[in-house]
């Protein structure tokens, strides 16, 4: 079966010149590439003043307890991989030259959807300087990526716990108009189904734009429902728990049923979780519908028609044949690929599925998902 | 229905009606004092209240009281109606939740003088857990030492949710009493309340906060596991109670993978994650979440990859099935016939049955 595994997406150069006229290659639309600023003056020119002078003499004010790094240190210098770091210097993820060359280029990335979280733009306490930074960096990403390399989508960040500065945020990009989604915050204030938010799912849905949610965040609650871990490997796996639980809240709040052309993506939280998840949901429905009866339909059938997930990280059970399981369960339609460029947890869309794929199926989970879902 | 054969029921509820009335005679004058001079009552936990349907199946409510109150109806409805040999009691009134740590320890002891005297004396295919004051570890270990001796009790109780995450070593003093007398942690759904049920914060629905219970379950599992616990107590088992089954799998490909990935980080974890799993927890099997066919059924267990994890609960009174079979739908055969005898025997070795 090895050679079904590892077989690459790509074909040698070689064999694709004798393969060229038989069939197009699969080119690939990932998910999940995170540039990363190479200087903080880069954003000044985003920037009022009264901002700039902010972000130098009080810098970010985020609900953890250090200034200069994260609260549980990642298993590696600003979670890179080792061969990320640009030449020319500078952080990975901030070379466009050395990301084409070491990602774009070789794995033949058509379109790279980009989701920024330097300075933790969504967890800024004071949600006015948040606003600003937020802005700087969505119109950050159009002049520094997206105008230097179109395969390059930018994402709106509006950061949901100030709605209002969101809504002017997304309309102001809105006419812009080389967005491709519009990017909340896992961890913030409260769960997203709450009514709070809704205002901007309004928003997303007249402008036909993907609610994207990318894992990360500091939203002051602890990273599990039974407290704080002591370490870092406790609370990567959280992520799949924040996951879980704002899948639940959308649902259950009823997002799908009031906002039914509304399109949920979740970013990094992977797709193991998803079946149980549901199953569970499904499972006590009967039990609670009096408590929830704004929905008409078992949860399990909203998640299946509004909600799209990345890859990354993809699990890796012993047996491949559970691998295709889980596929089966999720829905090939479902499933969007994405490597996280440049992180050390990177997905290689060449091994990363260790099971069999029709050729449909990769199409589906490379490229066509994305494409029907970004229409980038 | 009779019971022939060993069908131990891992996981049922009696219910406290107050403090100022069932627990009332087995608190000290000071606390009796306390208790009615400040009212202090009223401790179901927030998880389950009483009138809400998962608290209690429509036909197992009495005409008084909560459900899960009435011994002779829990009778009717856990050995006659399901078919228990035995059952295994976990009382989830709020002592564990108390913030004053004497309150709790206070609270916790009348909760298992008032079980052992009013339940387990009364019907001898009974059992229970200690119910253990975690809000001070050192009062938990005094607690479990002055039941121990009595085998009835066959596990110590633990709210899924607390104050702070169950791997802890302020907390190893209770695994290394728990380990020594053969009892088994039980984790039962439930919380403290002192943080939102995840990190995304406080959720509208109790529904939400049910669902996010199992997120809570993977999390212990993960802390016990990374601070260490099973190293240094390598006889000490841990059973999830009401955590729901079928994400074990998927979590166990995370955790392996996440391991795998980080693993410098906790050097003295050496095996991967899932075989610790496998040696070390267990899983009652009401709720069992699971696909809605037998196919996808099997394929859970197999992926699970032992058969001496599941332990058969009914969770009565709690409403999780209708009818009269408390067996989760399509399990295979092979793994009914271990969850009912084989592995909860393995699992509570205090539990000795009657001939």
């Amino acid at each position: 079966m090895s050679d079904v595994i590892d077989r690459p997406i790509l074909k040698e150069e070689a064999s694709l010149d004798k393969e060229a006229s038989a069939q197009s290659r699969l080119r690939i639309i990932d998910c999940d590439v995170h540039p990363s600023i190479h200087a903080q003056s880069d954003l000044y020119q985003f920037m009022p003043k009264r901002w700039q002078d902010h972000l130098k003499t009080y810098g970010s004010h985020l609900r953890t307890p250090y200034i200069g790094t994260t609260p549980y240190p990642r298993s590696s210098p600003l979670i890179a991989r080792r061969d990320a770091w640009p030449p020319t210097g500078g952080p990975p993820g901030s070379d466009l030259a050395f990301m084409q060359k070491q990602h774009l280029d070789p794995l033949d990335v058509e379109y790279g959807i980009l989701q920024v979280l330097d300075h933790f733009i969504f967890s800024q306490q004071n949600l006015e300087f948040g606003a600003a930074i937020q802005r700087a960096i969505n119109d950050w990403q159009l002049a520094f990526w997206s105008d230097r390399d179109p395969r390059l989508k930018a994402s709106i960040l509006a950061g949901q716990d100030d709605t209002q500065l969101a809504i002017v945020e997304i309309e102001r990009c809105a006419k812009i108009g080389r967005y491709v989604q519009i990017n909340v915050c896992p961890r913030a204030n409260e769960p997203l189904g709450r009514r709070r938010y809704w205002p901007i799912y309004e928003r997303a849905q007249e402008l036909g734009l993907p609610l994207g949610i990318h894992v990360g965040g500091y939203g002051g609650h602890a990273p599990t429902g039974g407290g704080w871990p002591s370490f870092y490997v406790e609370e990567h796996q959280s992520n799949a728990h924040t996951v879980a639980a704002q899948l639940t809240s959308l649902v259950l709040e009823g997002i799908p049923e009031r906002f039914p052309s509304l399109k949920i993506v979740f970013i990094e939280g992977g797709f193991g979780w998803i079946p149980s998840a549901t199953w569970r949901m499904d499972r006590h429905f009967e039990q609670f519908r009096s408590e929830v009866p704004h929905l008409k339909r078992r949860p399990s059938e909203y998640v299946k028609q509004h909600f799209w997930f990345t890859t990354q990280p993809i699990d890796e059970p012993d047996e491949a044949r559970h691998l295709r399981s889980l596929i089966d369960w999720v829905g090939v339609d479902r499933l969007l690929f994405s490597s996280d460029y440049p992180h050390w947890d990177f997905d290689d869309p060449r091994f990363a599925f260790k099971t069999p794929l029709t050729e449909i199926e990769r199409g589906k989970i490379f490229n066509s998902n994305a494409r029907a879902l970004y229409k980038p | 229905m009779a019971a022939t054969a060993t069908r131990i029921d891992c996981d049922i509820h009696p219910a406290v009606g107050g403090t100022r009335t069932t627990l009332l005679p087995y608190l000290d004058d000071h606390w009796k004092e306390q208790v009615v001079s400040r009212a202090i009552d009223g401790l179901d936990l927030n998880s389950y209240p009483p009138n809400m349907p998962l608290s209690g199946r429509a036909d197992w409510r009495p005409e008084h009281g909560k459900p899960g109150s009435d011994l002779a109806m829990v009778q009717r409805g856990a050995f006659e109606q399901l078919g228990a040999s035995h059952a295994i009691c976990n009382v989830l009134y709020g002592a564990q939740a108390v913030f004053d740590p004497y309150m709790a320890a206070a609270f916790c002891k009348a909760i298992n003088d008032w079980i052992a005297a009013e339940w387990l004396a009364r019907d001898s295919r009974l059992r229970a857990s200690i119910v253990v004051p975690m809000q001070a570890p050192d009062l938990a270990v005094e607690e479990i030492e002055r039941r121990a001796g009595d085998t009835r009790f066959v596990s110590a109780l633990v709210l899924a949710q607390g104050e702070t995450l169950l791997g802890r070593r302020h907390y190893w003093p209770v695994y290394q009493a728990a380990e020594k007398h053969k009892l088994p942690i039980a984790i039962h759904a439930g919380s403290q309340y002192r943080g939102a049920p995840s990190s995304i914060g406080w959720p509208s629905y109790r529904y939400e906060y049910y669902l996010a219970e199992a997120q809570a379950f993977q999390a212990q599992i993960l802390s016990l596991i990374y601070e260490g616990v099973f190293g240094k107590f390598p006889g000490l088992k841990v059973v999830l109670m009401e955590s729901g089954v079928s994400w074990l799998p998927a979590f166990m490909w995370r955790a392996n993978k996440t391991w795998r990935g980080v693993r410098v980080e906790v050097p003295w974890v050496e095996r991967e994650p899932a075989a610790i799993i496998r040696d070390h927890i267990r899983v009652t099997m009401q709720p069992f979440d699971g696909p809605p066919d037998a196919a996808g059924v099997a394929n859970i267990i197999e992926q699970i990859g032992s058969d001496k994890m599941f332990l058969f609960a009914s969770d009565y009174p709690h409403w999780q099935f209708d009818g009269d079979d408390a067996m989760p739908p399509h399990l295979p055969a092979s793994i009914v016939s271990r969850m009912c005898a084989d592995n909860p025997l393995e699992t509570f070795p205090r539990l000795k049955l009657a001939a």
